[in-house]
């Protein structure tokens, strides 16, 4: 893993450490992190999880589903049609909350940009969605909506940061000209005054001087573009901004910079986030929680911290494992052998179960279904997991941090 | 850009003429002799004395010599004297027809232009409809020659349906040139035939090749952030349409050679008063100063459009406005 | 292969070409009459299609399908000898223009977008012109003067190519190998370049024969060498399309060979494109737009439009 995966999670132990109050004495100590706190913010939920207490969940439920913006439940995409259809997305359930930031990980080729653009019905052809629906905000069936109907919900309520900047914005408009389009076609009330002046505006929130505004694409940096893209996603004030892997195109050092006004500006205007990414080192420093794909399913889903921390499924213990740690005693780095599965030619049963170090008769003949686990708070796609079996202790670890003092686990087989 | 294309197209108009002086040299058996053996007997010795000059024949100046004087002559506006119409000179000659083509070939590109372009756009966002099935006669007609289509255009809406006169500019039987409605309004209808051959010829190529290239500018992500920006299909189309336009504009520069061409060709099918049955005459009657003139005068307009056509380009796309 | 020939373009454009060809080789010896003699000397007039003559005959009775036959050879032999010479050329200029580069490639590029801007059929005209109608080339000599002007397109497609083909690790690791730069270009480079080579062919072998046709309709080349220009040339002269007895059979069969010929090649060159490249193919993206109808989808996929099969939106909980 990269040495900005290893310094992230380190920055995930401190940044608990730092809200928890817990006073950074050594390097153990930074180890012992506080409660999972990186889910404030999204209602109770979260630390209902932590805290195990199964009344409280009930009245998440009934709070919480007020507050779903986005309600996906069995989505099957596929690209082509008849015997030679590749399954991208195979049942996926997802639940994205008022001012959430969840993050959607996996490799590439695991379905979830797939997902995201088929929820929005922005997948270019081939992709056909074959079964399952999505809801915005309990009222809109995206599945049956018009183009119209859509329109009025695109980009006032769900805007997209598309990944290469580059290619995503038009070479011969200014960036003027690109924010006034959204503006104009949604706020025909708006005057040009007022147009320039909440173009200004944008520009100004992301750190860009508003003379930009006549530049042309091609006349900015790499993280400008970015900047300008995130800019224009906000400009109608939207409920859910959808991102795909929005830094991956950039070094390092303006990753950091462009992942830190994001938060900022979440934190501010207090819009949800759908995070793709392929980085969980990423994800789990930034998203309230995170969903885990492989092979076109989705295999985990728990709050960051918990998935962080304590990960019930294989290949997310996998993923981990894959990050050394910056302290603590060394050990052989693990990754997961094998490569992920030809979409044509899936594997039976359990799709991970070649790679998969604990698979056993079962798994090679039945696809697990997500398990609810923890009194409905996550679920896993493994038999383990299925109450019968005995789950080995790496996947068993307590979801809540261990009190000051003890170690940090390392991940990997202990 | 522009700087360095004009010096291009400086470069071109050099070697073009440069050409045009070499070629009669190069000929096996010096045609300029025959030429001037025919017309000997008719004209005057100052008209042979120019010819032998603008050919080089027995003259005391070497090579280098004649082309400085060749150079000189040109700049001077000097085409030579045509030898059919004597004692006309070829530039004059050249400037009564030229007007005539200027206006068929440039009214009747225009229209191809901006027709196949939104026939394209046409085809390509409504693919799997009836456009389609358009392509194939296109392709057709794209492949017969110019001269065939304005052969079938005389039978079909001359002869036949007797809707479109059959040669001529004008009426020349009773009409005066000057700037009165039954002049004009005959003209227009002399052209009208000449320029719907152009238009039929020429037009596939546009179609087709806007098509092609808005197919894959609409894969592009800057396309699927107009449709997720939730905008009206007119914008998305706009959008697509202006960089897919980009090629086809650059590519103009290489159609305008061809329609130029064609249309040279159909003039000699309608006996249009313009350059292309000037030049057809000229080789009917061997006439050589003329046919280089034409020559010469044929590649400079071509040059001067696609400078035009560069300006276009350069204004529909800030990326080229960078590279001074 | 035979992915190919599924496609209706390719295999519409392979049987027009083919029969072409095969005219080209068979035809003169299919010819009932000689082109040149006239069968009469009394009637002036053109005569429509009769048992005798299947295309009826020219003004000063000359079988027109015979000129057809004859000419047809000429036309076809002189457009794939343009062809097959200017291809030759693009691909030494081109390739060795692309992957030699600097001063060369500059010299090459500049000369290959002279020639591109020249217009091809007036500097034709006037270089046949010169050569004098008296001289009486044969079909490959003028097919190579029309390759001259036509080469430069298919060179800077061709140069385009191999800079992209250059710098990529198959032609690196032969240069460390030690292998001579001619044999680079022409077994590691060349092959990966076939389909462009192809089209460009083809492309050329179109340009031939409308170019040739032209300069024969112009009467520039010399009018006794039997093409499908020239007798067009001679329609036009007796004003065949004017006359209110439309003498069709005299112009309508050259020219329609030239287009069906031509259409043939250009249906050829689409079909390689679009095999090239698969977005082009006709329907829904590139999903059949038999098969999408079948499944209920809309036969034009609308762009920021996901289709949803018909049906699925059921298994809400």
């Amino acid at each position: 893993m990269s040495r900005e995966a290893v310094v992230r999670r380190e920055a995930v132990v401190r940044r608990e450490a730092v809200v928890s109050g817990d006073a950074i004495v050594s390097g153990d100590a930074i180890m012992s992190g506080a409660s999972d706190t990186l889910s404030s913010g999204t209602g109770v939920s979260g630390e209902a999880a932590v805290s195990g207490e199964a009344g409280v969940s009930g009245e998440a439920a009934v709070s919480a589903a007020s507050d779903v913006l986005i309600d996906v439940r069995g989505l099957c995409v596929d690209y082509g049609l008849g015997d030679d259809a590749v399954h991208a997305v195979v049942d996926a359930d997802l639940e994205l909350r008022r001012g959430e930031v969840l993050g959607l990980a996996g490799e590439s080729g695991s379905g979830k940009s797939t997902l995201a653009y088929a929820v929005t019905r922005l997948l270019r052809p081939p992709g056909v969605i074959t079964a399952g629906s999505a809801r915005f905000a309990g009222s809109v069936n995206l599945m049956s909506a018009g183009l119209r109907e859509l329109r009025g919900l695109r980009w006032s309520e769900i805007a997209v940061v598309l990944q290469s900047s580059m290619n995503a914005l038009n070479p011969v408009l200014s960036i003027g000209t690109q924010f006034s389009d959204v503006l104009r076609a949604h706020r025909p009330d708006m005057s040009r005054a007022n147009r320039q002046a909440r173009s200004s505006e944008l520009l100004e929130m992301v750190g860009i001087p508003a003379d930009r505004l006549s530049s042309y694409p091609h006349e900015l940096s790499g993280g400008m573009r970015q900047r300008v893209m995130i800019a224009t996603a906000l400009a109608l004030d939207p409920s859910v901004v959808v991102m795909d892997e929005p830094t991956t195109a950039l070094d390092v050092v303006t990753q950091r910079e462009i992942l830190e006004e994001l938060m900022a500006l979440r934190d501010r205007l207090g819009f949800a986030v759908l995070f793709i990414s392929h980085d969980l080192s990423l994800l789990a420093e930034i998203a309230d929680s995170i969903a885990v794909m492989y092979a076109g399913r989705l295999v985990e889903r728990a709050t960051a911290g918990a998935i962080f921390r304590a990960p019930r499924h294989p290949y997310s213990l996998g993923l981990l494992s894959s990050f050394p740690a910056l302290h603590g005693p060394r050990r052989a780095m693990e990754g997961i052998p094998g490569s992920p599965p030809d979409l044509r030619n899936m594997p039976s049963g359990c799709s991970f179960h070649p790679r998969c170090g604990y698979a056993f008769d079962r798994c090679r003949t039945d696809p697990p279904p997500l398990l609810d686990l923890e009194a409905g708070t996550r679920a896993a796609a493994c038999w383990l997991q299925d109450g019968h079996m005995t789950v080995p202790a790496e996947l068993a670890r307590p979801a809540q941090a261990p009190a000051a003092g003890e170690p940090e686990p390392t991940g990997g087989r202990s | 850009m522009i700087t360095r294309r004009m010096a291009f197209y400086i470069a071109t108009a050099i070697v073009a003429i440069t050409i045009n002086f070499f070629i009669p040299r190069l000929m096996p058996g010096n045609p300029a002799l025959a030429v001037l053996g025919r017309v000997q007997a008719n004209e005057s010795p100052q008209a042979i004395a120019a010819l032998e000059v603008q050919y080089g024949v027995q003259t005391k100046t070497g090579l280098w010599g004649q082309y400085v004087q060749y150079w000189s002559h040109l700049l001077h506006g000097n085409l030579g004297i045509s030898l059919s119409a004597y004692p006309e000179s070829v530039g004059s000659l050249i400037r009564a027809a030229l007007p005539w083509t200027v206006g068929l070939v440039g009214i009747a590109t225009v229209i191809s232009f901006l027709l196949g372009t939104l026939l394209g756009v046409a085809a390509a966002w409504r693919r799997g409809t009836w456009l389609d099935g358009l392509l194939p006669t296109m392709a057709f007609f794209q492949a017969a020659p110019y001269f065939f289509v304005a052969i079938l255009a005389v039978a079909l809406f001359s002869t036949k349906l007797g809707w479109f006169p059959p040669n001529s500019g004008y009426d020349t039987t009773t009409l005066n040139p000057g700037l009165n409605w039954p002049f004009i309004s005959s003209v227009l209808d002399h052209a009208a035939l000449p320029a719907v051959t152009i238009v039929l010829a020429s037009i596939a190529g546009w179609i087709i090749g806007m098509r092609n290239m808005m197919i894959t500018t609409m894969d592009e992500d800057y396309v699927l952030l107009a449709q997720a920006k939730g905008l009206p299909s007119q914008r998305v189309i706009s959008y697509a349409a202006r960089n897919a336009l980009l090629p086809s504009v650059a590519g103009f520069s290489l159609a305008i050679g061809f329609i130029v061409s064609g249309a040279l060709l159909t003039e000699i099918v309608f006996s249009y008063p313009g350059v292309g049955y000037l030049l057809f005459s000229a080789i009917g009657s061997d006439d050589y100063p003329l046919l280089q003139g034409i020559f010469l005068i044929i590649t400079l307009a071509v040059l001067l459009a696609n400078l035009a056509a560069d300006f276009v380009y350069a204004f529909l796309d800030p990326r080229t406005r960078q590279e001074a | 292969m035979r992915r190919l020939l599924r496609s209706p373009k390719i295999v519409i454009g392979l049987c027009l070409s083919g029969v072409f060809g095969l005219l080209a080789i068979i035809g003169p010896l299919l010819a009932p009459y000689n082109p040149n003699t006239s069968v009469s000397t009394t009637v002036s007039v053109p005569q429509p299609p009769s048992a005798a003559h299947l295309l009826g005959t020219t003004q000063v009775q000359q079988d027109v399908l015979s000129q057809l036959l004859v000419g047809g050879r000429s036309t076809i032999l002189v457009a794939l000898v343009a062809g097959a010479a200017a291809t030759a050329l693009a691909v030494l200029f081109g390739v060795a223009a692309g992957y030699f580069g600097s001063w060369g490639d500059d010299g090459l590029s500049m000369l290959a977008n002279i020639f591109l801007v020249l217009p091809a059929l007036p500097l034709l005209i006037v270089i046949f012109g010169f050569l004098g109608k008296g001289a009486n080339p044969n079909d490959v000599v003028i097919g190579v003067i029309i390759a001259i002007t036509g080469w430069a397109f298919g060179a800077r497609q061709l140069r385009a190519q191999t800079l992209s083909m250059r710098s990529r690790d198959f032609v690196d690791s032969a240069r460390i190998i030690g292998e001579k730069s001619w044999r680079i270009m022409t077994f590691e480079i060349l092959p990966n370049l076939i389909p462009v080579v192809a089209t460009s062919f083809l492309f050329t072998v179109i340009y031939g024969v409308g170019t040739y046709t032209a300069l024969s309709f112009l009467g520039v080349i010399s009018t006794s060498h039997w093409s499908w220009g020239t007798m067009l040339y001679w329609a036009q002269s007796a004003q065949a399309a004017q006359q209110v007895h439309l003498e069709w059979w005299w112009f309508v069969p050259p020219g329609l060979a030239v287009g069906l010929f031509g259409t043939g090649l250009a249906l050829l060159n689409f079909g390689i494109d679009e095999f090239v490249n698969p977005r082009l193919r006709g329907g829904t993206g590139s999903v059949s737009g038999r098969r999408a109808r079948r499944a209920g989808l809309p036969r034009r996929a609308q762009l920021g439009l996901t289709p949803v099969l018909s049906g699925s939106i059921k298994k809400a909980s």
